[in-house]
């Protein structure tokens, strides 16, 4: 099995403020990892940095897209991250609310188009049959993720679990080998996070991917991943397997606070 | 009666707002004053009627409001941008006004047409500007300084070099365009109110070095004796030349449409409404924000140096009075004002604001008390504009999902 996410002793400093410690992290290829810890432990924040929308202060980030080989990916610019297949969705949603929803998923294929201004402008047959595939590939990923009867609605106007679907739907798009969802079960009801929980699995049986989820809902974690990290004050304090880690001393009493307190 | 005291309090509270200007009147050679009392109670009355208009216009708004709000019924919208998507209705009255276009210098006098080529300049600027504002949602206030560096650009060319029309049109496009890609450099970084306050400074510093540099503008004093285009070296006379030029902006304006609807729904034009929709979404989806907002510069500045250019050319007298800060505004107020992001909403703006002045002359006293008035009335009862934006539909052929609407 082979390594597709390698993070080795990650760490960013915010001023005076260390958000991120010396953090070494492992993604293999087909595998689900998760990230958990206490709020502001550095979740969000380790993945801001790994997409480069944050540079790390110090460390090394190496990623390994399907069928090509390993690069650094610090410094690089939050496109480029994309363009080389890791794909992420955020914690508070953002999608482009004012765009249908077709239209969300096709903006996300930019990446994997060309058609340029010249293009736009003369529309030779080329560029309209890409346009069809993008309109035809967008369309299979809303079918996919059961949102194709709203492809034409504003996104802003779907539901709250299914603007969630679709910014999965819409990071799917870009074609990724990894995949980081940020709380993508945040504010969902059981039987959404039950579908949701099932979402994610299929789509990393059908699409082969790896993926590293962020989230607080315990029961999804446990029954998801494969392997968990858990981090607090912005450092890793324990890895392992859900039982492993769910054993650790440590991360009961970042979870539960001190045992005199217990 | 709570509305019957409200109503009393407005109009009183108006009429003595509008006491010292309505009723006062101090004749100077005379020096006497004269108190118009008549004035008083006209305000009053007035306002007294209007204040009910206004409870209830705004009434009817909210119930609209909440009927959508609570019903899934589709939002209702502008008949004429309902009238638009039909295409029985659609492609004749667009031949209609094509036609009436193309005939319209043969119908109308020469200071008509006239008019009609400030309209359509403005529409060029307006589209333009929609590029900018409406689609990429950058708040952009120099739009002048692009056509003032069109317009010199043919000018200057002319004056010195004796460069003709032809080629000075896109040259005119291509400096401002590349003035427009120089300016997003420094700006990438800003945003809303900051970015319209830089780019209102790029542009007063374009129309002082061009108010300042004597030595090749002509300073304050302009450029005159500018060329007419010519009509394969052949002499036209004033009113021909006026006839020419009409239907040489009217060729750019229909090019400028199709160029800017062409855009907008092309994979350019998705990345520039995602950038205006969420800057680390859209770069988290793989676009590259620089590209797209020097992009979005460029595009939108290209159209207001080739309509700088047309303007050197009809007026054959440039000076930098004619680019102030005033004209950035009329070019944004048209595009806020039609809708941002609307083509057709860009067109009714510049009538609106271009075409309504210069008939209502005989109230030209009251233009800019109405032109208040105007803008007021859209903040409070159309704030997306007269025709709001609408996402492109797209049609995909679903066999299982006509199913689905069946069951």
């Amino acid at each position: 099995m082979s390594t597709v996410l390698n993070v080795k002793a990650l760490s960013k400093s915010f001023g005076g403020l260390r958000a991120l410690n010396d953090v070494d992290l492992q993604v293999n290829s087909g595998e689900i990892a998760a990230l958990i810890g206490p709020n502001g432990a550095g979740k969000t924040t380790f993945f801001n940095c790994i997409t480069g929308i944050y540079e790390p202060t110090d460390g090394d980030v190496f990623f390994t897209p399907l069928g090509a080989t390993e690069c650094r990916v610090n410094g690089m610019k939050p496109n480029s991250v994309t363009e080389l297949g890791m794909a992420r969705t955020f914690q508070n949603i953002r999608l482009f609310k004012n765009m249908t929803v077709l239209e969300n998923v096709m903006v996300a294929r930019h990446c994997r188009t060309k058609a340029g201004i010249l293009d736009a402008l003369l529309r030779p047959p080329h560029v309209k049959r890409e346009e069809k595939e993008n309109i035809e590939k967008s369309y299979e990923l809303l079918k996919y993720i059961g949102l194709n009867k709203h492809y034409n609605d504003l996104a802003c106007n779907l539901p709250y679990g299914d603007q969630r679907r679709l910014e999965i739907a819409r990071a799917m798009a870009t074609e990724p080998s990894l995949l980081l969802l940020d709380e993508p079960a945040a504010g969902m009801n059981p039987q959404e996070t039950a579908s949701l929980k099932e979402l994610v699995l299929d789509i990393r049986d059908k699409f082969n991917l790896a993926i590293l989820l962020i989230e607080h809902d315990m029961s999804m974690v446990m029954s998801l991943s494969e392997r968990i990290y858990v981090m607090e004050y912005g450092c890793l304090i324990s890895q392992g397997t859900p039982e492993e880690v769910s054993k650790d001393p440590q991360v009961i009493k970042a979870y539960l606070g001190e045992e005199s307190h217990a | 009666m709570q509305g019957l005291k409200q109503s009393i309090i407005t109009s009183l509270w108006f009429m003595f707002l509008t006491f010292p200007i309505m009723v006062v009147r101090v004749n100077t050679i005379e020096n006497t004053v004269e108190w118009r009392w008549m004035n008083l109670a006209y305000v009053g009355v007035g306002i007294f009627i209007l204040s009910f208009v206004w409870r209830w216009a705004l009434a009817r708004k909210e119930a609209k409001q909440y009927e959508t709000e609570t019903t899934d019924k589709p939002k209702k919208q502008l008949w004429l941008s309902r009238a638009m998507e039909e295409p029985a209705v659609a492609k004749p009255a667009l031949a209609a006004i094509f036609a009436l276009s193309v005939a319209m210098p043969f119908l109308v006098s020469t200071y008509q047409t006239n008019i009609f080529i400030s309209f359509l300049l403005y529409v060029i600027l307006g589209l333009g500007l929609n590029i900018i504002v409406g689609v990429a949602g950058l708040l952009f206030l120099g739009h002048a300084a692009f056509y003032a560096i069109g317009a010199y650009s043919y000018a200057l060319l002319n004056h010195y070099f004796g460069i003709g029309f032809w080629v000075a049109l896109p040259l005119g496009g291509i400096l401002a365009c590349l003035g427009g890609i120089l300016l997003a450099f420094p700006v990438l970084r800003l945003r809303g109110d900051y970015l319209a306050i830089v780019t209102l400074g790029f542009g007063e510093i374009i129309r002082l070095v061009l108010e300042n540099w004597s030595d090749l503008t002509g300073g304050p004093s302009g450029i005159s004796n500018i060329d007419r285009p010519g009509l394969f070296g052949m002499e036209l006379s004033v009113a021909d030349a006026n006839v020419y030029i009409y239907y040489i902006v009217l060729a750019l304006a229909i090019i400028t449409m199709i160029a800017v609807q062409r855009l907008k729904n092309s994979r350019i034009g998705r990345a520039l409404q995602a950038l205006r929709e969420d800057e680390i979404a859209c770069q988290a989806m793989g676009i590259d924000r620089v590209n797209v907002k020097v992009m979005a510069f460029g595009l939108g500045t290209a159209w207001a140096g080739f309509a700088g250019v047309i303007f050197a050319a009809k007026t054959t007298f440039i000076n930098p009075a004619s680019f102030t800060f005033m004209e950035s505004a009329i070019i944004l107020s048209i595009v806020v004002l039609g809708g941002m992001g609307s083509n057709l909403g860009v067109i009714l703006g510049s009538a609106f604001l271009v075409l309504m002045p210069e008939y209502l002359r005989a109230f030209s006293e009251y233009r800019m008390i109405l032109f208040a008035a105007a803008m007021v009335l859209m903040m409070v009862f159309r704030p997306q504009g007269l025709i709001a934006p609408k996402g492109r539909k797209y049609h995909v052929d679903d066999p299982d999902l006509i199913k689905e609407g069946d069951a």
